[in-house]
Formats: structure tokens, sequence, C-alpha cells
């Protein structure tokens, strides 16, 4: 049966094949230092680093100056209240905003509180009264704790003096006169509207792709300077074989990026005690065409780098653009078209958006739908782009291979 | 050639080297101010407007509809769909469609007229921060709005005056005064401190990578000796061409932000160029101290490259220093973009001289002298280190 011997040796050879591909790529990982720190060291040391960084959620009792001019009950009763919140600390108590000021020039406050001249005879005569905040607007989280802490303080405030001035007999009927419309605020998915719980989970899914971008141009820079034409493959090594070679060069990172993909989007926000309502199964699902999108692409864009340095100083500096492209700090349907567009390129943006969904909103499947599709299409249109150039570069390889060959005999 | 000095003899062969490889201009040049022209123009709008938002209104009356009515006229909302009940309001915000929506239950009219203090509720997805604050931010006005309408019409009923109405609905009102940045600007807060923090990143990657390219190229001891086997010659040579190219780019992105853009700068521009000189400075002299201490290529890089990209997390400019653990307080003077934030928040945005805040300044220039304390054992490296492919 000489055709299904021919079968059975061609598979045998193929499978030979792909194994030394495979095996070179994962020596060339565990070899070279520079792959070493990025796939390896990075994702286990950066997610943990980040985490350290926000892991106080919330900016609380921000410093801040009292200048009371007013210096009466009500206005002692306003500032213990705002020292009693849990956004703002009354740090100094300031004869008059000059002083105020000297002590945000050197940085011992955030803030201004101002409580005016007259503040207790116009809220006696049942006038409206003005207390200002002045606001450092280094960080725009200073503005909202001394925001939210004046404005809860003067909402509970003016109930109270409104009850008064209302004479009702009870005190329901009160509060019923003073806000005939009550209002409950639920904050949906991040319940201490904290800040890890916003950025850490883009981070970590940007990571991944990042990392295996570093790693896989380190990884072929190396193999291109290993040989002296720098050929991404060189020919003859390998017996032909394009998807050999494709297949078995991505399955040597997909082998690290697994488990390494259960610990940073699995194990770390376990750690650091964030939001995590989805199901393992969807996540497992969701996460496969991620790799695999992030794993060509980064094979495609190998093919472009000639040295193995050079990929870091183009990679790293992307990582803020495509975490802005994502649309989790500035909303994505204020995104311009041709940003949109653009970031639709890069595995990161479905990526980001549909772990953020399954992760801390618990969506399943097929509330992802598309950005599944996405990732899906992503790799395909990827790996083809990578069969494509690698072709190329055996080819060229081949020419010059004989051309060489020529010149000799 | 040879009637030239020796130093600018040495300016001339860096200027080759730059030339020669494209990497370089893209570093230094396009790439930062490629960034600038993405970052301002994907903020243009300066706040998020016209963030979709969803409404169960299950009261349909006059007054849940003049509710909904309100909230569609905020700048920063905008309802573009309505739900029959809250579950599907729900789905929708999971599936990423909108980002909050208000509820009226059925009844809300009815029992605010028989002073029953009906509730109503809003919901905001706080995964996307920005965006759930803004959305946050329109529902609880409208909330107050409505509840406050209702009280005033009750009040008026009983013969009070227009002005007695607002000054017993709201005695005590908060006016807030963001200084330096009055509009909440988000793109002057998120661009000012990116876009130079890219820049200084790329300064502290270019810095080793021109040392350590030198080494790679094995051309590190014809240099040394070009220079007459000066490190302070050879290395002040080698960096100067570059201080000057990042501090044109640099200067771009000022000019950029203050006189094009027209973000608050009340310490006139001047101050801010000179603050970036610095900073630049500082980052080289901290990428020289990074090659020094590991004289591989890869791994220097990849020195530079983390301690960037920490930079813009421990600048403290979304999440403020302040909150942060101790160690990491500590820590965070060890990056020049901590100092150029707090000098750009002393400066651009609240006014004060630069006098004032002089151990910032100082930090900078320490960073530049970095290099003095390392010269030797870069000048060792250089000397015998064989590059390892």
């Amino acid at each position: 049966m000489p055709m299904k011997r021919r079968i059975l040796n061609y598979w045998r050879r193929a499978c030979r094949d792909w194994n030394r591909v495979f095996l070179e790529e994962l020596r060339r990982i565990v070899r070279d230092e520079g792959v070493l720190v990025f796939c390896l060291l990075l994702p286990l040391a950066y997610p943990l680093l980040y985490a350290f960084i926000y892991t106080g959620e919330v900016v609380r009792d921000v410093p801040v100056a009292v200048v009371d001019a007013s210096g009466s009950a009500p206005s002692r009763e306003f500032v213990r209240r705002m020292d009693a919140t849990a956004d703002v600390l009354v740090a100094a108590r300031c004869a008059d905003m000059d002083e105020a000021q000297r002590m945000v020039r050197q940085r011992e406050v955030y803030g201004v509180v101002y409580v005016p001249e007259d503040f207790a005879r116009q809220l006696a005569r049942g006038q409206q009264t003005h207390v200002s905040i002045y606001t450092d607007m280094g960080s725009l989280l200073y503005y909202k704790a001394m925001l939210t802490a004046a404005t809860d303080v003067a909402l509970g405030m003016n109930a109270h003096i409104k009850a008064e001035h209302l004479g009702a007999t009870t005190e329901r009927q009160a509060e019923v006169a003073a806000q005939p419309i009550a209002y409950t605020a639920v904050n949906l998915f991040n319940p201490q509207t904290g800040f890890a719980a916003f950025l850490i989970p883009a981070v970590l899914v940007l990571i991944l792709q990042q990392t295996l971008l570093l790693g896989i141009g380190i990884a072929a820079g190396t193999a291109r300077e290993e040989n002296r034409l720098r050929e991404l493959a060189p020919y003859g090594r390998l017996s032909g074989g394009l998807l050999r070679i494709v297949l078995g060069k991505g399955a040597a990172f997909a082998l690290v990026y697994l488990p390494m993909s259960v610990y940073v989007l699995g194990v770390v926000p376990r750690l650091f005690s964030l939001n995590q309502v989805g199901q393992a199964s969807t996540l497992a699902l969701f996460v496969v065409p991620y790799l695999l999108a992030c794993i060509f692409f980064a094979m495609t864009v190998s093919l472009l780098l000639r040295h193995r340095e050079t990929c870091i100083l183009v990679v790293v500096f992307t990582s803020l653009p495509l975490l802005f492209l994502s649309g989790v700090s500035w909303p994505g349907s204020s995104i311009a078209p041709f940003w949109r567009t653009l970031s639709a390129l890069f595995p990161s943006t479905p990526g980001i958006n549909g772990f953020l969904k399954i992760n801390n909103m618990g969506a399943t499947l097929p509330d992802v739908a598309p950005e599944w599709h996405w990732l899906w299409g992503q790799a395909v249109v990827y790996f083809l782009t990578t069969c494509l150039g690698y072709r190329a570069s055996i080819l060229a390889s081949r020419r010059r291979h004989i051309a060489r060959h020529r010149a000799h005999s | 050639m040879k009637r030239l000095p020796l130093f600018a003899r040495l300016v001339l062969r860096e200027l080759k080297r730059l030339g020669r490889t494209p990497l370089y201009l893209f570093c230094m040049v396009v790439a930062p101010l490629a960034c600038c022209w993405f970052f301002s123009s994907l903020m243009s709008q300066g706040l998020p407007s016209e963030l979709p938002v969803g409404l169960v209104d299950q009261d349909a009356t006059a007054l849940s509809r003049s509710l909904a009515r309100h909230l569609d006229a905020f700048q920063s909302t905008a309802i573009v769909q309505r739900y029959p009940d809250v579950a599907s309001a729900r789905r929708a915000v999971q599936r990423g469609d909108i980002y909050g929506f208000f509820y009226i239950p059925k009844g809300t009219s009815r029992q605010a007229q028989r002073q029953e203090q009906p509730t109503v509720s809003f919901y905001m997805n706080y995964s996307y921060l920005i965006a759930g604050s803004l959305v946050y931010r329109d529902m609880r006005t409208m909330a107050e709005l409505a509840s406050g309408s209702a009280a005033g019409t009750v009040l008026s009923a009983r013969g009070a005056s227009g002005e007695q109405v607002t000054a017993l609905l709201q005695p005590i009102v908060v006016d807030t005064h963001p200084v330096g940045n009055p509009w909440l600007n988000y793109s002057v807060y998120l661009t000012n401190i990116i876009v130079p923090g890219l820049l200084l990143l790329f300064t502290m990657q270019i810095t080793v990578f021109s040392l350590g390219a030198e080494v790679k190229g094995r051309t590190a001891r014809r240099w040394l000796s070009l220079a007459r086997g000066s490190m302070a010659r050879a290395l002040t040579s080698k960096l100067l061409p570059h201080t000057l190219l990042l501090f044109v780019t640099g200067s771009a992105m000022l000019v950029y932000f203050y006189q094009v853009l027209a973000f608050p700068c009340h310490c006139g521009l001047g101050t801010m160029l000179l603050v970036m000189l610095l900073s630049i400075v500082a980052a080289q002299g901290l990428g020289v101290l990074m090659y020094a201490m590991l004289p591989t290529l890869r791994l220097g890089l990849s020195f530079a490259s983390l301690w960037g990209i920490l930079s813009f997390s421990l600048c403290g400019m979304s999440f403020p220093v302040m909150a942060m653990h101790p160690a990491l307080q500590g820590l965070s003077l060890l990056f020049p973009l901590r100092h150029y934030y707090l000098l750009y928040v002393n400066g651009a945005l609240n006014g004060y001289p630069l006098l004032g805040a002089w151990p910032y300044v100082a930090a900078l220039l320490a960073f530049a002298l970095l290099p003095v304390l390392v010269a030797r054992r870069l000048r060792r490296a250089l000397l015998t280190i064989d590059y390892q492919p």
C-alpha cells in the first residue's frame, strides 16, 4: 500500500518538523534574557505592582484648609460635618485666604473651604448663602473628593434647615415637604467606585498583548541575528512547510501564555479582591481567540522588525495610546470614528472590552458575541498575514541560496 | 574635519550616527509628536458629551416625560433608548450599549401629588469611571431638580415668593472653584502629563540605546579613544545632540498646548520650557545610570521601558500619590516625571513662582548629575563587555 505509506510518512515528517520548530522556539524563549524579562518576569510581576499601586481604590481624607470667616454656630457645624466625611480631612483652620493659599502652595493641603462672613446671618434671615471650595486641580480625584463631601454636607444641613422653616408638625411631614420625590443611586459593577476596579482589568488584558508583541519581536530578532543574512526562516534548515514553521512557533508562545493568562486574568484579580463576577468557562472561551489573535498579530509585526532591540523601542510606548483607544478611560462613545476604526486593528480593543464585560459585569458569551467574533476574525486575518510574510521570507531566502550556489559552481 | 575642535568632531560623529539609523529620529521626533497629536485629538472635546443612557419610564405621565426631556437636555448625557423594565435596561448596560439608566417606577407622579414621597432611582456603570461619574452627576442633578420643582409647587401654593422658594429649597449652596482648570477639561489634565511622559520614556530608552549601540557595533573603544579617554567629554558630546533634538520636540509640544490649544499656563511659557529642558536632561542622566547598572542592551532597554511606563502611574496625575502606600510615596520621587508633574501643577496650573518649588528643581538636577556617580563603572562596561548575540 504505497499510497497509505506515503501519507503516513508525510505526516510523520510534518510532525517531526513541527516539533523541532516548537522546541527551538521554546529554547529561544528560555535562553534569551530579553524574551524572559518580557514573557515571564513582566506578566508575573507587573500586575502585582499595579494592583499594589491602586490598592487604596479611592482617595480618603484629602487634607483641606478651612477659612471660617463667619465663626458662628452653623458655620462650625458645617466644618465639623466636613471633617467627619470620609473624603475630606480638615487639616488646618486659617485666619484668611492668604494663609490658606500659602498652605496650598506648600502642598500641605489640596484645597480650601471658605465660609463667608454673613453665613449665619443669611441663614437666619431665610436667604440663600454660598460656601466656596477651591481645589488643586493636579488630580481630578481631589476635586471629586471635596465636591462630594461639600455637597453631601450641604444637602444634609439643608434638610434640617428646611424642616425648621416649614414648621412641619411631624418629622416625616417635614421630610416629605423638603423632598417630595426621593431618589437612590445604584452603582452597578463597581460598588466602591474604585480606581483599581476600573483600571486594573484593562491593564491586565493589555499586558498580555504587549508582552507577546515584545517577546515574539525579540525572539524573531534573535533568530534573524543568528544567521548572517538576517533571515527569519533560513532556507535549508527546514525542509519547507510553511504551516509547520508558523504553527510551531505560535504553539510555543501559546504554551507559555495559556498558564500565564490564567494567572494574569484569574489569579491576580482574586489576590487583590477585585471584581470577579464572570464565569470561568466563559472567560476561558473568550481568552482563546484573544491569545490567538495576539500571537499572530505579534508574529505579523515581528516580520517588519529587523533588529531585536527595535521592537522594544517601537512597542513599549504604544501601551498608553492603546489603553485609551480601548474606551475604558475616555468613553468609547466619544472617540472619533477615525480612531475607532484604527483601534479595531488591535486585539487589545475587543479583548479589554470583552474581558471587562465578562469579569466586571458578569456578561455571558452571547453578550460579548461582537467582541468574540471580532477576535476570531483578527486571529484568522493575522494568521494569514503571518503565513504570507513567512512565505515571502522563505522564498527570498531560497532565491538567495540558489543564487549563491550558482555563483560558487 | 581635522581642523575642528575635538568636541565638535565628537558631536559631528554622533550626528552622523543619528542620521544613519532612522530609529533615532522616529523615537525623538516622530513618535512623540504623533502621540501629542493623538491624545489632543482624541480628547479635543475636553469633556465627553452625549454619553448614551437609557430610560425606564413605567409611570408614563406628564411629570415623567418632563423629567426625561430635562435629562436629555444635559450636555454630557443623551437618552438613546427606552426600556420596558429594569432587567432589560441592566442587560443593555452589560452589553455596553448604555452607561446607565434612569428608572421612574409606576405611580411616581400620583404619590408625589399625595405627598407620599415616591422614590426614583438611577443606575450607572462605574466600570467606566469617567463615563460613570459624568452620568451620575447629570442624573443626580436631575433628581434634585425634580424634587425641587415638586416642592416649589407646594411652597408657591402656600404663598412664598420666588426668592423665598429658592432660599428655602437650597439654603446652603456650594460654589466650586477648580483652580487653574475651571472647565474640568480632561484633556488639560491627561494630555499635559501623558505626552511629556512619553517623551521622557523615549529619552531614557534612546540614551540607553545609543550607549548600547556602541558596544553592539563594537565602536565603544574607538569612541572613547576619540574622546582622548575622557568619559565626561565622550558622554556630553554624545548626549548633547540628543538633548537639543528632544528639547525641540518638547518645545513644539508645549507651544502646541499653551499657544494653539490654549491650555492654562499661569507661569508663562518660558518657565514650562525650562522645566521641560530640566526634565529631559534628568531623564538622560537616569538613562546613563540604567545602562551603567545593566550594561546589556536588552536588559538596559527593558529597565528603561519598565521605569518609563511605571512613571505614568507613580507620577500621581490620575491616582494621587498621597493615597498610595508610604513605600510607593517614597519610590515616586525616583521618577523624573513625578517632578515634572509637580512643577507643572505648581507653575502652569497654580501660577506660583518656580523658586517656591525648588526641591523638585533640585531633584531634577540631581538626576542629571547621576552619570558622575557611575562614570567609572560605565567606562569599564564600555571597554570590557562584548555584545552577546
